[in-house]
């Protein structure tokens, strides 16, 4: 899988570059996750805006990066998700368990 | 003019790097039906969705039984029912066993059945001498 990592005001940013997560590649998002929680703890955003499929996989891979990070105190965001890919949270309830934000700015602005 | 009748069959190794394959076919055969009066872009994400999930969960199964190392996905329309079967020769497992997701005490696993169940409109699972089917049916 392909991301791009980023610190920018004090997160990590992971922008996730395939735009389809699923069974093949999840195990790779959900080791990236658990890497970053354990080396930087705090809170994490993951950027979805290339991604316009998820399966049940990828949603477990968020979702354990999710537990880990509330374990260590810290917290993992959401933002730029695509329409799609956010029906997916809503039919399994997730939207309900993530912090979702339209972009970094409105996901900074919710922090302070 | 539509066909009356479309039929895909495919088989493939029992490798996750496929699942884009099967699941993109599901996806182009919802932007190919003329009669299709729902939402379309919502009908190609789902078949896409539901093929992928049926197939991964095939593979996992199939693991333990390297002699047969394929799934066999058939995707078969006609009279406005869209039917998929995916074959796999593994343990099997029971469908009415599968729980629905506790969403107030979201796990990681378990989500792929509950997405066929809600987005389609049958699932049956049968286990047979020469192999396991599972068949979804979504009325269109």
């Amino acid at each position: 899988m392909n991301f791009k990592l980023e610190q920018i005001n004090g997160c990590q940013v992971l922008s996730i570059l395939d735009e389809r997560i699923d069974a093949h590649n999840s195990a790779d998002l959900k080791a990236e996750l658990l890497q970053l929680i354990e080396q930087h703890g705090g809170a994490i955003v993951v950027q979805l805006e290339q991604v316009r499929f998820i399966d049940s996989s990828g949603l477990g891979a968020l979702l354990s990066g999710h537990k880990q990070a509330v374990a260590k105190s810290g917290k993992l965001v959401l933002v730029k998700i695509q329409q799609p890919v956010l029906a997916m949270f809503e039919i399994t309830r997730l939207n309900r368990v993530f912090e979702i934000y339209a972009d970094l700015d409105e996901a900074s602005a919710a922090q302070t | 003019m539509s066909p009356a009748i479309l039929q895909v069959d495919v088989i493939i190794p029992t490798q996750t790097r496929y699942l884009d394959l099967i699941g993109s076919i599901g996806e182009r055969i919802a932007k190919e039906l003329d009669s299709y009066s729902g939402d379309r872009e919502a009908l190609a994400y789902h078949l896409n969705l539901v093929l992928t999930e049926a197939t991964a969960n095939a593979i996992k199964h199939a693991q333990d039984n390297e002699a047969k190392n394929t799934v066999r996905i058939c995707i078969h329309i006609e009279d406005r029912q869209l039917t998929i079967k995916v074959y796999d020769h593994g343990q099997g497992f029971n469908l009415e066993a599968v729980a629905k997701p506790d969403f107030d005490h979201p796990k990681e696993n378990g989500m792929g059945l509950f997405f066929i169940r809600t987005l389609m409109d049958s699932v049956t699972y049968t286990q047979q001498a020469d192999g396991n089917v599972l068949e979804i049916i979504k009325y269109l």
